[in-house]
């Protein structure tokens, strides 16, 4: 779980759940168009958000894809969230959503 | 291999246990139950074979065949949805399950494809992959589920349908 935690820490590697999350499934060169960084860099950070398991890749042809894995992330909801009511929470997300726009950093 | 073009999510957990126990955990309908929100899967797990997933009460949740089964490596099933009308019109997905031995745990893969974008099946889907990934991981190394079982309401949501 250190590996999650690290990996979410940096704002950059969240930019980049947040394009797989907007669309899954892309290719380093795809997924540098989005951010101000040398290809080597953007690459760094993949190899991390993979060996923390919160992105997995599959060749397709030449081509290595990136997918968003939630499964570490459910983990961490799980063991201390899941207890209480999802349904509370949910409204209150919703509410501040609502509220602040769709900005969260 | 998979299609830009399609709609595909994958999901990756590393499970302290052997293939086989593994291969077991996902293939045993009275194990099952204990993982996936009281469902069942009915089929004899030979290539060509009919499989259903089947709620609790015996209805059939999903349908297909099995493409490919080579126990305790790769499991490959045609699946579509059968009990809601606009996710069933949308065809068969193409669920793919890897299981390759690594430093102790098993890396398991499911990679579930339906071949057009925007699948509204793949979306239903990807809200139930995690929380059954959970309750198997938490099931085969501690004994224990991840959540408790919920009503029935809950179920057919949780279940990814």
């Amino acid at each position: 779980m250190d590996t999650v935690f690290k990996a979410l820490a940096d704002p950059t590697r969240r930019q980049l759940l947040d394009l797989l999350h907007a669309r899954n499934g892309q290719t380093l060169g795809e997924l540098c168009e989005g951010l101000a960084m040398s290809r080597q860099a953007v690459s760094k950070h993949l190899a991390l958000l993979e060996t923390a398991n919160l992105v997995a890749t599959i060749w397709h042809g030449r081509e290595k894809l990136h997918y968003l894995n939630p499964v570490p992330i459910h983990e961490i909801s799980e063991r201390w969230i899941g207890k209480f009511e999802h349904t509370r929470l949910a409204a209150l997300a919703e509410l501040k959503s609502t509220l602040e726009g769709e900005d969260h950093d | 291999m998979t299609n830009p073009a399609a709609s595909t999510f994958v999901y990756v957990t590393f499970i302290r246990t052997t293939p086989e126990r593994l291969w077991s955990a996902l293939t045993d309908p009275q194990f099952t139950k204990q993982y996936w929100f009281g469902m069942h899967q009915e089929t004899d797990w030979k290539a060509g074979s009919p499989w259903q997933l089947v709620f609790s009460d015996g209805r059939v949740a999903d349908s297909g065949e099995i493409v490919e089964a080579d126990p305790p490596r790769r499991l490959i099933i045609k699946w579509r949805n059968e009990f809601r009308p606009e996710l069933k019109s949308e065809g068969y997905s193409r669920c793919t399950m890897d299981l390759e031995p690594m430093d102790g745990a098993v890396k398991l893969t499911i990679t579930h494809v339906m071949d057009h974008a925007e699948s509204k099946f793949i979306e239903a889907v990807s809200g139930g992959w995690p929380r059954i990934l959970s309750n198997l991981k938490s099931l085969l190394e501690t004994g224990e589920l991840a959540m408790v079982q919920k009503d029935a309401v809950e179920l057919r949501h949780s279940a990814g349908q």
